[in-house]
């Protein structure tokens, strides 16, 4: 499967297709990868794949270093190409600006990372040209994706406050999580503006909870679960809980799931009538 | 201090077209009702971003009604829809997060409606008053940055 994918990015490269391929190369250790950007054919035997390619490479679409590079061809998952999707619907790329080029994939990370116990975009849902044996997308159902939250969902308000204090607390503003977001792409942030500061910028408990609340609601309905903000947080809040949360609420209530289909309107700019409002007196 | 009996502080965030004028209704019809509540008047409803609200808590509030008109009646054609959409997610998040949805109630209050205001305000601030106030979120404004416990005791520099 390397060399096939080493192979395709060759001819990407020499066809003058794109311009830079984003992939995984090796890192520093042999159970860690890192992005790379390949830019010369020749380069290509740096790209590698294997199960602890974590990461999700999209974020460098957002990026203007990684733009300035030219139209790249871009190596996904099926989690990863979930973002593809909405950046399409939500305007920020272009379909042929990016060449995206699938991998198959039956899991990643050692030990099995969060995302891919509940996987059913093994084959991604878009993509150009396809690397590795296609497997079936299989159906889970609802409540099976979403069983990470059951445990927190039970606790009682005291206990659910308590332990996300106890989370919030350790933030440091450091911002890691809405850096690595292939979604999180304005230019400037809600916490970047001052005039008027709506959240505190310190690393203090009352801006803690106004930061990760407002970072969760920002990407409802957009977050695709690729679980990169909580991969990156050096204090270990566990932010994908949030994310997945509102992920099932739009789903429950809007009956849209992010990133799996190209034809759905976005769940948060187009509303109908008969939209639940059981909780409005 | 235990005897000073503890009165919610309310804040309504209310459309310009529907709810404002509800309760602006109430008042010229003379009707009673409990003076807890200060009021923001916005455009619409589909105008307050749900930070609004979290600043709301941060400065205070124990309450909070977010109130517009009645959907097919939005002054701007579809901006109580879109709001509707982001209380749907946004309130079982603030649920996720520990903050008891009775805090932050919503209805559809029409300019005809001064009746209707008046219940409603008087019912948020009598389930409010029931919460007592919010002082989880209160104890956030006056803790310092936090120095977790072990980083307290084992890196002790003095």
């Amino acid at each position: 499967m390397i060399e096939e994918l080493r192979k395709k990015a060759e001819e990407l490269l020499r066809s003058d297709t794109v311009k830079v391929v984003f992939g995984y190369g090796e890192g520093s250790t042999p159970e860690r990868t890192r992005p790379v950007f390949i830019t010369k054919p020749e380069d290509v035997n740096k790209l590698t794949w294997n199960k602890y390619c974590v990461y999700n490479l999209t974020t460098y679409l957002k990026r203007q270093e990684t733009r300035k590079l030219g139209k790249p061809a871009i190596i996904v998952k099926g989690c990863d190409a979930k973002t593809i999707i909405v950046l399409l619907k939500e305007c920020q790329i272009k379909r042929e600006d990016v060449y995206v080029l699938g991998v198959t994939c039956d899991g990643v990370g050692e030990p099995l990372a969060t995302k891919c116990k509940a996987c059913d975009v093994n084959t991604p849902r878009i993509y150009d040209d396809l690397v590795g044996e296609k497997i079936e997308n299989k159906e889970i159902p609802f409540d099976e994706r979403y069983a990470e939250l059951d445990e927190y969902e039970k606790l009682s308000e005291k206990e659910k406050w308590d332990f996300w204090q106890k989370q919030f607390a350790k933030c440091i503003k450091c911002y890691a999580c809405s850096s690595i977001c292939p979604l999180c792409f304005c230019d400037r942030c809600i916490v970047d503006k001052n005039q008027p500061q709506w959240i505190d910028p310190s690393a203090h408990p009352r801006g803690n909870l106004s930061w990760n609340v407002t970072r969760a609601y920002h990407l409802a309905g957009r977050c695709i679960n690729c679980e990169e903000c909580q991969r990156v947080c050096p204090v270990d809040i566990p932010l994908n809980l949030l994310n997945k949360k509102l992920a099932k609420e739009t789903e429950k209530n809007f009956k849209y799931r992010s990133g799996y289909n190209i034809d759905d309107e976005l769940a948060m700019s187009t509303y109908k009538e008969e939209d639940n409002q059981d909780f409005f007196k | 201090m235990s005897e000073t009996k503890f009165e919610p502080k309310i804040i309504a965030f209310l459309c310009n077209w529907c709810t404002y004028a509800g309760a602006d209704l109430a008042g010229t019809g003379r009707k009673e009702y409990q003076a807890n509540v200060r009021i923001i008047k916005l455009p619409c409803t589909g105008g307050i971003d749900p930070l609004f609200l979290i600043k709301a808590f941060e400065r205070g509030a124990d309450g909070i009604l977010v109130s517009g008109c009645h959907p097919g009646d939005c002054h701007y054609n579809s901006g109580n829809y879109h709001a509707r959409r982001r209380w749907n997610v946004f309130r079982p998040l603030l649920e996720f997060c520990g903050i008891n949805p009775e805090r932050i109630q919503f209805s559809w209050i029409s300019a005809a409606e001064g009746g209707k205001w008046v219940e409603t305000i008087n019912g948020v601030v009598d389930a409010v008053r029931a919460l007592g106030p919010f002082e989880g979120y209160q104890k956030l404004n006056t803790m310092g940055p936090d120095i977790s416990g072990e980083a307290a005791t084992s890196g002790e520099t003095g």
